[in-house]
Parts: structure tokens; C-alpha cells; sequence
């Protein structure tokens, strides 16, 4: 700030903490929401925490709401750990091999393998909906890890940002490597992986945050609730048709859905923003 | 396309390593990506025994509907009102982070996190906040006369999906405006102030040229987040209603094709979604050639 | 250790040819300086023999087998780079060990040669550094450690100083001689600077577009360039070279400004020949009017402590109009605009043919 205007200054801080409040507020009053009775929340308009935390939290993760016909919410957070897991390291495994074969080779054929990598930046799960779900169906993947993950981890972006930073890396390193002995899979692990570290950091960071937040491709291969992730299985319980929602379990459960990712970008904030910026250049 | 100058030779290391990422591809991008081409032209009748080639019947009527005409035409406001929304509070929001000298990562990390909250649960807690019965802010809006019921009211329910929608948006967009501000020389900015432009003409003639780059790439994202990633939302919630009043395009493929079981109208879809895609992914990366250029 | 064989190696990109036939013996144990402008294929060749670039014709061979199909690590070479490309992720210790665990050996075995490379450079208390936590020279030296625990037949050198200051240039310059001395290892070395040629070759290699112009040590390619690129190359400041004609007399050369110089101890080629006459700044003196060869319409001085170069244009009987340089003794005064009269020393002055600018060796010597 070049001018020292009290005024400004106090506009400029308002307005932050207003965003900020404004920001906090749906999570706020879910928060509340799931500290209370059901009959309170059904009641209305409280601004404070309740005393049925610990209550709450416990039926939803253990027992899950049995009138909406929702598992345990503890299950459904482990399958979606397992989901974004597989993908985040899914993605970012097969892009790596990938990228170095595209960089580092040169091979018939190369330039069509960059290419088919690249379509798929347009063809996301959303427009090809009906024909993969087919696939998936034929390949008897359906309820299954595999059938939540492997149809996701085909990833353009990902080999875009390695592709961008095996470039930067001096062609010398490889050379150096070379009159050292190391054969190409040698240099991969001994140099190329270890300085890319920060890279794969800030890319798992992105990858478990949107493997995490998959809706639509849950909802379409799982019909098993035991394969059900906490992101799509959260509409069962807002959607309970004739019943009165159980809105004090399903905040709860909502905050324990956001929590990981929440807590991964928040933990990691440095490298999120990095992946974040890098990836979308 | 540029490779090393420096390379590794072996006749079948290279294949090995792409072949994962291309049977991936092949299997669950470009295979099915063809099914719904092929599919588009093709129709079923309704015991799904007999498919027979209609040419492009499918996307005439498709044209024709009139309810892909409102879903086109909902896609389209709500994109634009997410879009703008969301952009001009990050826009906001980052200008006055990028005038704070302390404290601005603070307000960063309390700035970001919603953008981990899943579209889903987002509008999950939008729905709950304005519950007709329950929600707090339809309690607030009653008191100040405004009668909301998103169940009836159509227009409610837009404003719903599009509030939870940009909610989670502008966390991303405020990011982006932030790192492109602070990417501007303080030294432009303060030859400025010593020509005498005060803070706001400093933003009118120097920060928000040197950000168009930035609010243009972000306009494209935004789109594309608001046509495609925001199914979860209304899915969660709307489920499309009242009425047609929330259907956007890429739910009612869905609807189509797995609670109406009409294969040739939603590969037909499918096929347009595709298009759409390709037009803004062209677009963003005539931009991105341009940017490099800089 | 090894003796280096190249014949007719040449070297296309594409349709580019920029290494056009070179050939080239290195004996066992000698230092072996590549120099000349960039762009002339010095690092092509050395690429080569590394292993880095294929051979696109030609052989190379290292002591006595020839290389030409085998990868790097199969012709036991080590390089040091123009940049070090250290493996900024490893400490100094593992940098030095990397190859040596790649070839397998004991751990014992890496640890006492690394020691006693790390003891030779003085490296042993950055043993654990990483190299962003070293300054230039260490660097430099951790990339001569590299190479040296090793052990490997030929040591190559790509424009290993280039990146450094003056001063470390000149300390790392007579390091690198000591331990090449030291082990005895045939060393292949290519630079730009015709300093660093001078003072490391055992011979040097002179380079132009692709061709080797001259082989031989410093002094002989010094004291007789093979051509006028030689002649311009090596030596600083540059040879002047003056367009003129034997005389019909046989008896002096016709500068093309006009006048007859006759140096002293040269024999002169055929009379009516075209040549290209040579003289170092350094073999010019000053001289009293009537014992000039040349005079010099001075138009720069610039004073460098032990030398004084004075430039200008030569005017008066001899070559007018020609420009040329003169390095006189440090003290000497002289400002623009004077007129100095110089002498040629005898025996110093060089003959090129006008047309090929081949060195033009008098029949009879």
C-alpha cells in the first residue's frame, strides 16, 4: 500500500474479514447443526454449538442413517479415501512414465501418443456419460476400487506439468548420468524423480482434492452402498423422500466430508497454490 | 513438438512406458467418446432389442425439443451469473488482500479453503441454509419480507444452485487474481502514484490492463466449471426442479439416459457437450499460445 | 588411460555438415586443447568421443578399440561439463560416488576413492554439502572429482572454467594441469579462450567451421600459424594482416596502401605473387623516423599497465590507410593523433597466400 490512509486501511481489513465471514458462515451453521438434537435444528435458528457433538458424530460414523438408507459414514469416508488415493497416485504414476517417454525419446509415433494423451482434456466424464459407464459395466468393474478409479486417471494436465518441467531440467543432468553409466530408468529414479518432488507434491495435492470431490462418477458405478463415497452419498441423505431430513446427522455428516481436503489444502497451502497456478498455465 | 536434445534410445522402453496412459485413454476416453458418436446416429426401440440408423433425426430432434432449448438457455444464465459472480468477488477480494502488507496469507488461508469443498456437499449446505422451514437465511429473507421457497419458486432455486455454485468458485478465482496482482511490478504501481494517480486510477489504467490476461483465462475456466463440473450441485439438491427450472445440460444427460433410458437423445447430447468442450478448450489454448508469446 | 584415434570423423545435423573430416592422434597421457570460435564443432567433436552424438561417419577409437556404437558408460570416459551438472539433489559424496555405485563397486571401495579424490581437491569438509551450498570453484571442483574417482581412460573437458571468475579461472587452470600431470590421464579439453589453450596443451587443436586448421604445441602453432584464421586466432591482440605484392624485385613486399617493406630474415616466394602479410602487435617497436618500416597515425592508446597498445592507421610511405596494433613497453608515452614510427622485428614477420590464406613456408627452410 503506497498511501497511509486510515480510512482505506479500515475499508481494505472490512472487506477481507466480511469475505471471510461470509465464507465461514455455511460451514458455521453446519457446524452447529450437527451438534444438535434433531428435533432443535427442526426447531430452527440456533447460532451456537449444542452439546449432541460427540452423539452425532458417533451414530453417523458408526451407524450411519439407516432411514435414508445410507452405510456408515466411517466406510463411506474410507472408500473415499481409497478413491482419491488411487487417483491422485494413479494419475500421477501413469503421467510420469508417459511424460518421460514423450520427453526424453524420441520414438515413431511420439507425437501421436502427446496427442491421444491431450484429447482427453476433452472428453471429461461428463459428456460420454452413457458409453463409459457401458465400458465399465462390460469390463465387470462396477462396484468396485478399481471401477471408481482407473476410468480417471488418464490425465492431460498432469502430463502437461511434467512435460513443462522435464523441459527445465538441464539436458546436461541426463548427459552427466549418461557418462556415469546410468541407463534411462536409472536416470528416471535416481535424478529425474527426486528433483521432481515438489512438482509431485503439488500435483497430489490437486489430484486427492479432485478424486475426493468425484460425484457423478460414484453415483453412475456404484450401486453396491458398500462401495458408496462420502461425496455422493450425502445427496441419499438430503434426498430422503418422504421423510423429514435428518439435517443435524447430515451436517455432520458434510463436515466430516469436507474435513480431509480441507485440512489437506490448509496443511499444504504453499504446494496447493503451486499445483493450482501450475497446472492450469 | 520438442523432445530433449538430449535423448535415450531403446527400440521398446518408450512403448512400454506410454502404453498405460494410452489403454487407459483408449479404453475410457477416445472408445467411449466413439460410442456416443455412433450411438448418436443409431436409434433403440423401446425393449432395446432392434437399433436401426437414423442419420441425424437424433440431434433434429434435439433442436427441436423444447425442453433442450431451456436447459440450453438455463445452462447459459447460470453460467454467465457464476461466472460473474464469482469472478467479481474473488476480484474484490483479491485487490484488497494485495493492498494488505500483513496478515495477507492469513486472509489467503482463510480465503481458499472452500474450493475443497465438493460441489455437492456445497449445495448441501446451501439447501440446508435455505430450508423454507428451517434455513436461516429463508428465516432472514422472510423477515425482510421475501417470501423464498426454492420447492415452488423457480427462481429461487436458480438463485440456489447458482449462489452455492460461485461460493466455491471464488476461492479458485481470488487465488488467480491474487498471484497475477502480485505479479505486477510494485514499481509500476508506484510510478504511478508519483505521477499522481491515486488507488483507484492506479487499478482502472494499470493493474486491470496488465490482468486482462488473467480475467480472461479465468472467464473460460469458469465457463467450463459452470457447464460441466456443477452437475453434483444440482443433482444434490434441485434434482433439476421445480419443474425444469434448474435443468442444466450435462444433468439432464444424465436424466436421459439413466431415468430415461433414451440412448440416442443422450448420445446425441453427449455429442454436443463434446463440441462445446473442444470449442473452449480451443479457445483457452489460443490463449495459452498467446500468453506464451509474452 | 589411453591413446585416442580419430580419422575422418565427420558430423552432419540434418543437412548441416559442421564437423567436415577430422582427424586427430592423442597420445597416451597427453593434454590435448581443442580451441576455436563457437559454432566450429569443438564440442561436436568432444560429444563425440563422449558417446553423446553419433558418429556420423569416420571412427574414433580409445585405446586401440574403436568406439563408434558404444553408449558412454562402455568407452569409460568421465566429462567435466561447462555448467558441472551436478546432481543438485546429492551431496558432494554421492555426486562423486554415482558412477561408481552404478558400476558396482563395494561400499568400501567408493568411500576410499572418493576420499582420496575429495583429498586431492580439497573437497573433504563439503563431503556432505549439497551443491547449491558450494560456491563456483567448489563446484567446479566437485565435477573434477567426479571425473577423477573414476579412474577412466580419457578425461574430456567441455569449457570447464567458462563459468567462473578471472581470477578462479587462472587458479582452477593450473589445478586442472597438476592433476592431469598427477594421474596422467589423457585429457581432451575444449574452450574458447585462447589463454587457457596456450597454458594447458601438451598440442593444441585449432577448429574453423568444422575443420581442424592446425595441430600442434602452443609455441609452433604460435610462432608459425598454418593460416590466416590461425594467425588471427591465436595470439592477442590480433595479428595485423596487410593485403600486398612481392615485389618484381624479389627484393620486398608492395603493400597495397603503396610503398616497399623489406623484412629482415624473411625469405620471400616468387616475385608478382598475392600475399597477405603478417605482423604481431608485439614484434612492432618504436623506433627513430629513418628506421621505420611503418608509421602509425596513432588514434587509441590504451595503457594496460606492462603493455601500452597503441592503435591507429598507417599513414606516410608505407601501406596508408591500412589498420593495425602495436604493443609497446608500459611506460611508454604516446597520445592519439601523434605519429609513431615502428619497426618489424626480424624474422617475425608471417606470409599468407591471398587466395587459400594458407602460411606460405619459403622453399628452403
Amino acid at each position: 500500500m503506497i498511501e497511509r490512509r486510515p480510512l482505506l486501511s479500515l475499508i481494505t481489513h472490512g472487506t477481507l474479514v466480511l469475505g471471510a465471514a461470509i465464507f465461514a458462515f455455511p460451514i458455521w451453521l453446519a457446524f452447529v447443526a450437527s451438534t444438535h438434537t434433531g428435533r432443535e435444528v427442526n426447531r430452527g435458528l440456533s447460532l451456537l454449538p449444542g452439546d449432541r457433538m460427540w452423539e452425532n458424530y458417533a451414530t453417523v460414523l458408526g451407524d450411519g442413517l439407516s432411514t435414508a438408507g445410507a452405510p456408515p459414514i466411517g466406510l463411506m469416508l474410507f472408500n473415499s479415501t481409497v478413491m482419491a488415493l488411487a487417483i491422485a497416485l494413479g494419475k500421477i504414476a501413469i503421467s510420469l512414465l508417459s511424460t518421460f517417454a514423450i520427453v526424453y525419446f524420441r520414438f515413431p509415433f511420439r507425437v501421436l501418443a502427446f496427442w491421444t494423451i491431450f484429447i482427453t482434456l476433452m472428453l471429461p466424464v461428463e459428456v460420454r456419460i452413457l458409453p463409459t459407464f457401458e465400458v465399465v459395466a462390460d469390463l465387470g468393474l462396477l462396484n468396485s476400487y478399481a471401477g471408481l478409479s482407473i476410468p480417471l486417471i488418464a490425465s492431460a494436465t498432469a502430463t502437461f506439468l511434467f512435460r513443462q518441467f522435464f523441459m527445465t531440467v538441464p539436458d546436461e543432468l541426463a548427459e552427466a548420468a549418461r557418462i556415469d553409466g546410468a541407463g534411462p530408468m536409472r536416470f528416471f529414479r535416481d535424478i529425474l524423480l527426486p528433483l521432481s518432488r515438489t512438482n509431485l507434491a503439488a500435483l497430489f495435492v490437486i489430484l486427492f482434492i479432485y478424486g475426493w470431490n468425484q460425484y457423478l462418477w460414484p453415483l453412475l458405478v456404484t450401486t453396491d452402498e458398500g462401495y458408496y463415497t462420502v461425496v455422493m452419498g450425502i445427496q441419499r441423505m438430503a434426498n430422503s423422500g418422504d421423510q423429514l431430513p435428518q439435517w443435524h446427522l447430515i451436517m455432520a455428516t458434510a463436515i466430516l466430508a469436507m474435513l480431509p481436503p480441507v485440512a489437506v489444502i490448509v496443511a499444504m497451502q504453499r504446494l496447493f497454490v503451486k499445483g493450482l497456478v501450475e497446472t492450469e498455465k | 513438438m520438442r523432445t530433449k536434445n538430449v535423448t535415450f534410445k531403446s527400440p521398446w522402453l518408450p512403448y512400454l512406458l506410454v502404453a498405460p496412459q494410452l489403454l487407459i485413454t483408449a479404453v475410457f476416453f477416445l472408445w467411449p467418446a466413439s460410442q456416443a458418436i455412433y450411438q448418436s446416429v443409431l436409434r433403440q426401440d423401446a425393449f432395446g432389442l432392434r437399433t436401426e440408423f437414423v442419420g441425424l433425426a437424433n440431434f433434429r430432434r434435439l433442436f427441436a425439443d423444447p425442453l433442450y432449448f431451456d436447459a440450453f438457455v438455463t445452462t447459459v444464465v447460470f453460467s454467465a451469473l457464476v461466472t460473474g459472480i464469482s469472478m467479481l468477488a474473488a476480484l474484490v477480494l483479491a485487490i484488497m488482500a494485495d493492498r494488505v502488507l500483513r496478515g495477507a496469507l492469513a486472509y489467503r488461508t482463510l480465503l481458499i479453503w472452500p474450493y475443497a469443498v465438493a460441489p455437492a456437499v456445497a449445495g448441501v449446505l446451501w439447501w440446508f441454509l435455505f430450508n423454507p422451514t428451517i434455513g436461516l437465511v429463508a428465516y432472514a429473507l422472510d423477515v425482510l419480507g421475501y417470501e423464498w421457497n426454492h420447492f415452488v419458486d423457480g427462481t429461487d432455486a436458480m438463485a440456489l444452485i447458482v449462489i452455492a455454485a460461485a461460493w466455491r468458485q471464488v476461492s479458485y478465482n481470488f487465488l488467480f487474481f491474487l498471484a497475477g496482482l502480485q505479479a505486477i511490478p510494485r514499481s509500476l504501481i508506484e510510478a504511478a502514484a508519483i505521477d499522481g494517480a491515486g488507488p483507484l486510477r492506479r487499478f482502472l489504467t494499470i493493474q486491470l490492463p496488465l490482468l486482462s490476461p488473467t480475467v480472461f483465462f479465468l472467464m473460460v475456466v469458469n465457463v467450463v466449471y459452470a457447464f460441466f463440473e456443477t452437475f453434483g450441485i444440482v443433482h444434490a439438491t434441485t434434482r433439476g426442479g421445480p419443474g425444469n427450472d434448474t435443468v442444466i445440460l450435462v444433468y439432464k444427460v444424465w436424466r436421459d439416459a439413466f431415468e430415461g433410458l433414451n440412448l440416442g437423445a443422450s448420445a446425441a447430447q453427449s455429442v454436443v457437450l463434446m463440441v462445446i468442450v473442444i470449442a473452449l478448450t480451443a479457445i483457452q489454448f489460443r490463449f495459452i499460445e498467446r500468453r506464451v508469446e509474452y | 588411460m589411453a591413446a585416442i584415434a580419430i580419422r575422418d570423423v565427420t558430423k552432419t545435423y540434418g543437412k548441416l555438415r559442421v564437423i567436415h573430416g577430422v582427424s586427430l592422434d592423442v597420445d597416451d597421457g597427453a593434454f590435448i586443447v581443442i580451441v576455436g570460435p563457437s559454432g566450429c564443432g569443438k564440442s561436436s567433436l568432444l560429444r563425440m568421443v563422449a558417446g553423446l552424438e553419433p558418429i556420423t561417419a569416420g571412427e574414433i577409437a580409445i585405446g586401440g578399440r574403436v568406439v563408434n556404437g558404444l553408449e558412454p558408460r562402455e568407452r569409460n570416459v568421465a566429462m567435466v561439463f561447462q555448467n558441472y551438472a551436478l546432481y543438485p539433489h546429492m551431496s558432494v559424496f554421492d555426486n562423486m560416488a554415482y558412477g561408481l555405485k552404478i558400476a558396482g563397486l563395494a561400499k568400501a571401495d567408493i568411500r576410499a576413492r572418493v576420499e582420496r579424490a575429495a583429498a586431492m581437491l580439497q573437497l573433504q569438509p563439503y563431503l556432505a554439502r549439497k551443491p547449491r551450498e558450494l560456491s563456483g570453484g567448489q563446484r567446479q571442483r566437485v565435477a573434477m572429482g567426479r571425473a577423477l574417482v573414476r579412474d577412466p581412460d580419457v578425461f574430456l573437458f567441455d569449457e570447464p572454467l567458462s563459468n567462473l571468475d578471472a581470477k578462479l579461472r587462472v587458479q582452477m587452470r593450473l589445478e586442472i594441469r597438476q592433476l592431469q600431470r598427477a594421474v596422467g590421464t589423457t585429457a581432451l579439453y575444449v574452450t574458447h579462450d585462447q589463454v587457457e589453450a596456450m597454458t594447458l596443451a601438451d598440442r593444441l587443436v585449432v577448429m574453423h567451421n568444422g575443420v581442424a586448421e592446425q595441430v600442434g604445441t602452443p609455441m609452433e602453432v604460435y610462432r608459425a600459424p598454418a593460416t590466416t584464421f590461425v594467425a588471427g586466432f591465436i595470439g592477442s591482440p590480433s595479428m595485423t594482416l596487410l593485403a600486398a605484392s612481392v615485389a618484381e624485385s624479389g627484393k620486398g613486399l608492395a603493400l597495397d596502401g603503396g610503398g616497399l617493406v623489406k623484412p629482415r630474415d624473411t625469405a620471400l616466394p616468387e616475385p608478382g605473387r598475392r600475399v597477405l602479410v603478417g605482423v604481431r602487435p608485439e614484434h612492432l617497436s618504436a623506433v627513430s623516423a629513418p628506421n621505420a618500416d611503418l608509421e602509425l597515425k596513432v588514434t587509441a592508446v590504451e595503457a594496460l599497465g606492462a603493455d601500452t597498445l597503441a592503435h591507429g592507421v598507417l599513414c606516410g610511405r608505407n601501406g596508408a590507410g591500412a589498420t593495425l596494433v602495436a604493443r609497446l613497453p608500459g611506460g611508454t608515452r604516446i597520445g592519439p593523433g601523434e605519429t609513431l614510427p615502428l619497426a618489424i622485428a626480424p624474422g617475425a614477420t608471417h606470409l599468407f597466400d591471398a587466395g587459400t590464406g594458407r602460411r606460405i613456408e619459403p622453399a628452403g627452410r
